[in-house]
């Protein structure tokens, strides 16, 4: 049984100004200790995605939540607030983005641990407190005793993501959730802390779920990748799978529009034209369709299903074009042509589409 | 055009003092942002400025277009030293350095139409009185960075981010500079908004002429867009080279601890390069490490030689000049850092 | 943090000496106060008028006249050390300006403290309850009585609330009426026959403030409420009553403590409306009568002693937000 398996799942919120439908149709499973990359830009959804996950959308009185998120078989949306209370922190935590806001500007970091401990673990303050320094050494944090008593304002910005994981991690979870772990830190101390994450997924068999925009740090860290694009998954494969032979538009549009230290230095940045779509007004048919190179008529009518690519069941697309279609025009791509000329020499302007 | 650089900058330093005291204040101290920077821009290049938070990046930008002043040291910009100009002097000078801001969502006056602050750089240089001949011309700028000139009577917060900059970028080129300084210009943008940036970055220096400063901690857009690069570490400069030889082979052992760091969206790289991952924090910039800034955690330090003897900028094998006493070889590079051309 | 207070301790001496010289300078120049015509009567000779001049150190030069004023006004001297401080005499109540202050001292801190004590325990309570049940009704009654409360001028609350609630002539007679405050004993050396004379009182000035702080406290704990660190608090499982208190009640109070200090300062300053319509012999009494008999000794008294309330509470309220906020560093 997988440990995490979502299913279906919507969050719509109801505002003044439409239904704004952040999260539209997401499912995905993670094994126990695996580790799964959900890539995606802003309004995505793939913050609001997890944050279901863990229950915190349900304060939102704005919110529609829909579909089923099963942990180890129980359904976390019909859970009561209890029993979610009781997961959060425990068998499933979680880690922002920002460590410094993240972290409250009041109290000890000792005692924001040890909060994280006493809320699930019938335990006396001092072994709270002993729990706490072992899991700041275990994080690397130095002479972890006497920092306890320290204020988050009194770290660096790479220490106190490191606290957070210690808290996240304090109750042996089996589930992590890193909501862009690293992207508010410098990129020498990005390292260190997807080094350690990846140390401690390793050493503690925990599974992850790492959120981010950055294809680099998935690339590191995952087993396997979710793209999302307006609220959908739009391709989900194993991580060298999307690397070597990705099938989804856009993810052929990140993977060419950022610069690549691997690439040879000339070659010409692929922007993806237009901007993200407003979740309150999508596009008819495929989310995608307006940026699009590939559109063809059909694709501003129907939506696409995400469908198993022939022969690769674990490899899903969410796109009308026909497989063989799809990888002629990466290959086009791969040979340095533009996604004019490869749309052209793919034949797209003559050729059936397969349904 | 003359033969020399456009501009010089010579031993710039730039101290924040810090002050304590009861009733008179004395300086107790100083945040050493910049601290001995030398280097030349060359007209029509495209220099990049990188390094992380605290090592005098942003500040060295301020310096060159005076929004800082200096505490000694000097910038001669076409034979003239502004380094400690007053303002009148600045004030033509002005026209001819503009700035491109990092954060689009507060760099732009959230009570002015686009059209006024696009058109501000003509006002205030008094260039172009009559209203409609400067609607026209914010206009066509507009549309040279990509904007609808429609939107001219719009209010900054009904564009987008990606949009936002444009604009930002309009102002800066409205009086046509020779030299544009732009501070981390999409950072704050998603990625593939910044690529469009970019490219409209590189398409107006080509058309106009443009020298660019171009400063960012995000390695593989430095390398994309500039012709030299100078990585800074704690108010120094420690290496400075030709694009091609930084990113092949990086002699400072914090440029190749920060290229080996950056996470590559390959699969197959991450897992057969050994990374360098360097221990500790970047120290203070009020306390910083005696001689070699970095000898606190470098992974090549020498007790007795780096952390006493301060290397100077020095040419290194492949062309790259650097300030270091053990700079990197080449197995060391092929080893740690995944991404360079062994 | 102590170099930081003795700054502040210097400044503050150097705003209460421009404060007596500006004061000084202003009531000496008003024409309508020739403390020599009150005192002297109607119909004085020239003479009796010269004298009374003389005996009180009026004819002597402006700068002379505020050097010894300021002389006796400073806690120090150069012979004797440490004095208590002169605030000068009442001309026409013929006692000297300190006695009067400190006999009205007591009467102005019950009624500030009492009613800052009030209001703190109604507004606190309702600022949260409004800011948890956002755009419920709990929030909605709560948010429109306290506008009623902001908007209604003090000495019109306290007539109303006389002609509602007074023992004397309330429609409903439940609390003591104005001018039952007693003319000797004060809450702290009598609390059980004071305390009752000023419960009227206390819930007038504690009305307006009280809704203050309930709109303030609740616009603080919305903001509060969707800061990053509550939603870490929430993700570690907490229980939601803890998240509430221990991590946005907490960071949002903060702030309330400085208008705190602020507002006491002021009311030590002395409550003149409040203690007008329930004839409190409090400091704001004081200073209102002086002004109507331009009593300026008394008035310059009152003005002192109201800036010295402000400025150390002031100084109190930094040092204490200090130990409330470990990111605040002097």
């Amino acid at each position: 049984m997988p440990l995490l398996e979502v299913e279906d799942l919507k969050v719509h919120f109801h505002t003044e100004d439409g239904i704004v439908k952040a999260v539209d149709g997401v499912s995905y499973t993670v094994e126990s200790g695996q580790a799964l990359g959900i890539v995606g830009e802003s309004g995505s959804g793939k913050s609001v995605s997890s944050l279901t996950v863990m229950g915190l959308t349900r304060f939102f009185t704005s919110a529609r939540i829909s579909g089923s998120v099963r942990f180890n078989g129980k359904d976390l949306l019909t859970a009561s607030d209890e029993e979610m209370r009781r997961i959060r922190g425990n068998e499933i935590s979680m880690i922002f983005q920002d460590p410094l806001s993240s972290l409250h500007p009041f109290y000890r970091i000792g005692k924001q641990l040890v909060e994280a401990i006493q809320s699930h673990r019938d335990v006396s303050k001092a072994q709270a407190l002993d729990r706490s320094v072992e899991m700041l050494g275990l994080v690397g944090i130095p002479e972890p005793r006497k920092r306890v008593d320290s204020y988050p304002h009194e770290f660096s910005g790479g220490m106190r993501q490191r606290v957070m994981i210690a808290m996240a991690l304090a109750n042996d979870p089996k589930l992590l959730i890193a909501d862009e772990p690293t992207t508010a830190l410098d990129v020498t101390v990005q390292a260190q802390i997807l080094d350690l994450i990846q140390r401690l997924q390793s050493e503690l068999d925990t599974a992850i779920v790492m959120i981010t925009h950055d294809l680099g740090v998935v690339a590191e860290v995952t087993d396997e990748i979710a793209v999302m694009y307006a609220g959908e998954i739009v391709e989900k494969a194993p991580k060298d799978t999307i690397f070597a032979s990705p099938e989804h538009p856009y993810t052929w549009g990140l993977l060419r529009s950022i610069p690549r230290l691997d690439l040879p230095r000339g070659e010409e940045l692929v922007p993806i034209s237009g901007r993200p779509p407003s979740l309150i007004t999508l596009p008819g048919g495929c989310y995608f369709h307006p940026r699009c190179p590939y559109v063809r008529e059909r694709h501003r009518e129907v939506h696409p299903d995400l469908d198993a690519v022939p022969g690769d069941s674990d490899h899903s697309v969410r796109c009308l074009l026909a497989s063989d279609t799809r990888k002629r025009l990466w290959r086009e791509l791969q040979d340095g042509k533009d996604p004019a000329e490869a749309r052209a020499t793919a034949g797209l302007d003559a050729e059936e589409v397969a349904s | 055009m003359s033969d020399g650089p456009l501009i010089e900058v010579r031993d710039l330093v730039k101290h924040f003092p810090i002050r304590k005291g009861i009733v008179f204040q004395k300086q107790v101290g100083a945040v050493q942002a910049v601290d001995g920077v030398s280097f030349d821009i060359v007209e029509g290049e495209t220099l990049g400025l990188v390094g992380e938070s605290g090592c005098g990046k942003s500040t060295t930008a301020r310096l060159i277009t005076r929004l800082l002043e200096p505490t000694s040291g000097s910038i001669v910009y076409n034979g003239v030293d502004i380094a400690q100009a007053n303002r009148r002097t600045l004030l033509p000078l002005r026209r001819e350095m503009q700035m491109v801001f990092q954060d689009p969502y507060s760099s732009l006056n959230p009570r002015k139409t686009v059209g006024t602050i696009i058109g501000e750089p003509f006002e205030i240089h008094g260039i172009e009185r009559d209203k409609d001949k400067r609607r026209r011309l914010v206009q066509n700028l507009m549309e040279q960075v990509g904007l609808n000139p429609e939107h001219y009577n719009r209010l900054p917060h009904e564009f987008s981010g990606g949009q936002r900059q444009r604009i930002g970028v309009a102002r800066a080129i409205a009086l046509k500079p020779k030299l544009i300084v732009a501070d981390e210009p999409v950072s704050a943008l998603d990625v593939s908004i910044q690529a469009q940036i970019l490219n409209l970055l590189r398409d107006l220096q080509r058309e106009l002429g443009l020298t660019i400063v171009f400063i960012a901690h995000d390695l593989s857009v430095v390398r994309h867009m500039c012709d030299r690069i100078a990585v800074m570490y704690l108010g120094k400069i420690v290496e400075m080279a030709q694009a091609d030889q930084l990113y092949d082979h990086p002699r400072h052992p914090y440029s190749g601890a920060l290229l080996s760091a950056v996470p590559v969206p390959d699969p197959r790289l991450a897992r057969e390069k050994h990374r360098q991952v360097l221990v500790g924090d970047v120290p203070s910039p009020t306390n910083p490490p005696n001689a070699c800034r970095f000898h606190t955690r470098c992974p090549k330090f020498v007790a007795g030689h780096c952390d006493v003897d301060e290397p100077a900028l020095e040419t290194k094998p492949g062309g790259n000049v650097a300030a270091c006493h053990y700079p990197l070889t080449d197995e060391e590079i092929a080893a740690r850092v995944p991404t360079a051309a062994a | 943090m102590l170099t930081y207070i003795v700054r502040r301790l210097l400044w503050m001496l150097v705003v209460l000496l421009l404060i007596s010289f500006l004061t000084f300078l202003m009531f000496s120049k008003l024409p309508s106060a020739d403390p020599v015509s009150l005192r002297a009567g109607r119909n004085a000779t020239p003479e009796l008028r010269a004298s009374i001049r003389h005996t009180f150190g009026l004819d002597k030069p402006f700068f002379e006249q505020y050097r010894i004023y300021l002389a006796k006004l400073v806690p120090f001297d150069a012979h004797s050390g440490f004095k208590p401080p002169d605030f000068g005499y009442s001309y026409q109540n013929n006692v000297s300006v300190k006695a009067q202050i400190l006999d009205r001292l007591p009467a102005t801190a019950g009624l500030a403290l009492g009613g800052m004590v009030v209001w703190l325990l109604i507004g606190i309570p309702v600022g949260i309850i409004s800011a948890i049940r956002r755009g419920r009704i709990e929030d909605r009654v709560a948010m429109g009585g306290a506008l009623v409360a902001i908007s209604a001028p003090v000495y019109w609350l306290g007539l109303v609330a006389l002609y509602l609630f007074s023992k004397d002539i309330g429609v409903i007679q439940i609390f003591d009426g104005a001018g039952s405050y007693p003319n000797t004993g004060s809450l702290f050396n009598s609390p059980f026959t004071v305390a009752p004379t000023l419960f009227l009182p206390w819930l007038v000035l504690a009305a307006s403030f009280a809704a203050i702080y309930a709109r303030f406290l609740r616009g603080n704990l919305l903001e509060v409420m969707a800061e990053d660190y509550v939603r870490t608090a929430r993700a570690k499982g907490l229980p939601e009553r803890t998240v509430i208190f221990r991590h946005g009640v907490r960071s949002a109070i903060t702030p309330i403590v400085t208008i705190l200090g602020l507002d006491l300062g002021i009311l030590l300053g002395g409550a003149i409306l409040t203690e007008s319509v329930f004839n409190i012999p409090g400091i704001g009494r004081l200073a209102f009568d002086s002004i109507q008999k331009s009593d300026l000794p008394t008035i310059q008294g009152t003005v002192i002693m109201g800036a010295f309330f402000i400025i150390a509470l002031n100084l109190v309220v930094d040092v204490v937000y200090a130990f409330l906020d470990p990111r605040v560093r002097y």
